[in-house]
């Protein structure tokens, strides 16, 4: 089935109410009235954006659910010191598999597949992503993925057991042998390239479906953040692919890339995956610096404070974020110190200027304290923790000290949960767009506060029993209470973080067995996704409105606002919160 | 599309610098021809879309502040709306990776699916559609 898409050819007009969504006498050539399949029939053949953003959405919060259970073992068997809850090796496969299944097949497909599909054409004025078919291509390789990673839990021997880096020469046949490892490899080939195409949609959409008007600099930041996100892909994930390929030929071919034993080198394992994986920090980052970047200016009742700068500050990260692999081995003793740590700490730098303009946008407005801003503030905090904690590890006398201690993986998730708590800002920010539903702001208060707290009750600790020394990948530790009493705590936090889970999961649940309708635009928000009915009509738009900045939906529902210029930063009349606010209140 | 090309091709001059300046410190291989791909992957397309941009003699719609919607307006595409071919083809390269751990014999039902997906979707985008 083919649908021939034309562009509105007359604007929507500012001041005179706003359009009928959804209206058929209101569409302009293309079928906005969808009959397609339904089902599961559906579920299986739509190319649409939206429908192809919610599978991704959902298949990745059911895997930060699986890969938040294996954490809670995790922290479960590291309650006391010579606890025997799971054995070494089950032990070794849980934290390889804790951390490939989040950062594989949950924090990054969450954010630059799933809201970035949904999102990304919406907010470009776009009826669909540059190529339907190769999107849901990349979906179905995503899902294939997640499911070959965890039949590692189904085959002899068990899933992989190397750590989610996968180092050389850990994962040769003779130390990793069986079916799982195998698994592992295919998951991540299969998955690399669900990104790599979801990257080329992304550019592609931005590049050449942009609405009239909707030039490159009046685009959201979260679009400006997926444009970077996907140049990143294409220069990171093919690298990764390759080194895939020459570890399965390493496993099962007699190639010895990684084996010193036929003149390899296990060092170029290390460069090849973090040459992928200090880019794929900020592809992860960058989408959820874009959500935050549009929850805090609609709650703050401000235009964002900086708007190119924060753009520049997005591209100088992730050019930096190309030049900084190594300092991910600098205990190695065989990488160039200065050149990566010089590098590594000026991405603080951009990094800064972010954080300094998010609390600019907060500074002097009229700030509205819904769970997408609380995520949203929990997020620059915690980041800020994480981020202040990097730059101890970008210098090398430092980075010796805490290297492979519990210090490391402090930082890393205060770094990775303050991404979760901007996944949830997004959320709850988007949520009734995607729905046409509200979620309750009652419960998405307490998930935040268990969250927010939960994270720094189990990071805190990790830090304090990393800097006394205590290695990480450990399943059992010596006998010291300051020890064990620091784990515990860490525990608890980890405990809290799961059942702020289970919160969220009785709002979602809540939300569609007592719907709230949410209207278009219940936050008041200003760019182009805010202007179509909640949820869109297939296709997206029946109109667009006038776009003369980077808020135009702003623009338009206040055409008596003083006009916006970049640099110009006039803080208009707030508006009444709608109602939907108010019953959530 | 002059921005775009200028941000690329500014992407691709700073990996072609800071390339430079690794290899020529440090005298690695390795990462000197990553960071040489990454300086490929910005000037290539960066040049490509620069000469696009003179090629096509102006501003699209979408690169100018004063374009109206009217500008814009006609054919965008022509979309598919639904397609089973992406799955059929997910689905034969899910049977050829788990090829490459449970035995070649996989390889069967997934060259299969991958076969015919290719020859459904060309089929179909020969009807109209976009990839």
């Amino acid at each position: 089935m083919t649908d021939l898409i034309e562009r509105p050819s007359t604007e929507a007009v500012p001041g005179h109410g706003a359009p009928t969504h959804g209206d058929d006498d209101h569409a302009h050539g293309g079928d906005h009235e969808h009959h397609g399949p339904s089902g599961i029939l559906k579920w299986l053949t739509s190319t649409d954006h939206k429908v192809i953003g919610i599978n991704y959405t959902v298949t990745s919060i059911v895997m930060m659910v699986i890969g938040g259970a294996f954490a809670e073992v995790i922290r479960a068997q590291l309650v006391s010191p010579t606890n025997t809850l799971v054995t070494f090796q089950q032990y070794n496969q849980l934290f390889t598999m804790h951390g490939s299944v989040m950062i594989y097949l949950f924090v990054g497909p969450f954010a630059f597949a799933g809201l970035a599909n949904y999102l990304v054409p919406l907010q470009v004025g776009a009826p669909d992503m540059a190529f339907p078919r190769l999107n849901a291509l990349s979906y179905w390789l995503y899902l294939s993925g997640s499911i070959t990673m965890l039949l590692g839990f189904f085959v002899t021997g068990g899933p992989a057991a190397f750590g989610w880096v996968g180092y050389a020469p850990l994962t040769s046949a003779i130390n990793a042998p069986g079916a799982g490892p195998d698994l592992w490899i295919g998951a991540l080939m299969l998955t690399g390239f669900s990104a790599i195409f979801s990257g080329v949609n992304l550019i592609a959409t931005i590049f050449y479906l942009r609405a009239p008007g909707m030039t490159l600099f009046r685009m959201p930041i979260f679009t400006w953040n997926m444009l970077v996100t996907g140049i990143l892909i294409l220069l990171a994930f093919p690298v990764l692919t390759a080194g895939l390929v020459m570890l399965y030929c390493d496993r099962h071919f007699g190639t010895h890339i990684f084996e010193v034993q036929g003149g390899g080198v296990p060092l170029l394992w290390q460069h090849i995956f973090w040459f992928w994986g200090h880019p794929e920090v900020y592809i992860l980052a960058l989408p959820f610096f874009g959500m935050v970047t549009e929850v805090i200016p609609t709650f703050s009742r401000k235009p964002l404070f900086g708007y190119k700068g924060m753009v520049f500050a997005t591209l100088t990260i992730a050019a930096l974020s190309l030049g900084v692999w190594a300092h991910h081995m600098f205990t190695t003793g065989a990488v160039l110190l200065p050149f990566f740590s010089i590098m590594s700490l000026l991405i603080a730098v951009p990094t800064g200027i972010k954080i300094f303009n998010w609390i600019g946008t907060m500074w002097g407005g009229n700030l509205v304290f819904s769970t997408a801003m609380l995520m949203a503030i929990g997020f620059v905090v915690t980041f800020l923790i994480g981020g202040i904690t990097g730059i101890y590890l970008a210098s090398p006398p430092l980075d010796f000290f805490t290297h492979d201690t519990y210090f490391v993986i402090a930082h890393f998730h205060s770094v990775v949960m303050a991404l979760t708590l901007g996944a949830f800002a997004g959320i709850y920010f988007w949520f009734p767009k995607i729905t046409g539903k509200m979620l309750h702001e009652g419960w998405g208060k307490a998930q935040f506060w268990l969250l927010f707290i939960g994270t720094q009750v189990f990071t805190v600790p990790l830090y304090i029993v990393g800097l006394h020394g205590m290695p990480r990948r450990m399943a059992v530790y010596p006998n010291n209470p300051s020890w064990q009493n620091l784990n515990e705590w860490s525990s608890v936090g980890a405990l809290m973080i799961g059942i702020s889970t289970l919160l969220f999961v009785v709002n979602v649940i809540q939300a569609y067995r007592k719907p709230i309708p949410a209207g278009d635009n219940p936050w008041d928000a200003s760019t182009l996704e805010w202007f179509t009915s909640s949820p869109p009509p297939h296709h997206n738009f029946v109109s667009l409105p006038p776009i003369r900045s980077e808020r135009p939906v702003w623009d338009y529902n206040h055409p008596d606002a003083p006009a916006l210029a970049h640099g110009h930063h006039e803080t208009a009349t707030p508006p009444a919160a709608p109602a939907e606010q108010e019953a959530h209140a | 599309m002059k921005q775009e090309s200028v941000i690329l091709l500014l992407l691709g001059v700073f990996f072609g610098f800071i390339g430079v300046v690794y290899w020529g410190w440090g005298h690695e291989d390795g990462g000197g021809i990553m960071l040489l791909g990454a300086f490929l992957l910005g000037m290539l397309p960066g040049f490509y879309y620069l000469w696009w941009y003179r090629k096509s003699g102006g501003n699209r719609p979408e690169d100018r502040d004063d374009a109206t919607v009217a500008d814009g307006a006609g054919v965008v595409d022509a979309f598919p709306s639904t397609s089973i071919w992406p799955f059929v083809l997910g689905s034969g390269c899910f049977f050829i990776v788990l090829a490459l751990t449970f035995g070649t014999w996989l390889l069967v039902p997934g060259v299969g699916l991958l076969l015919s997906a290719l020859i459904g979707a060309t089929a179909e985008s020969r009807r109209g559609g976009n990839v």
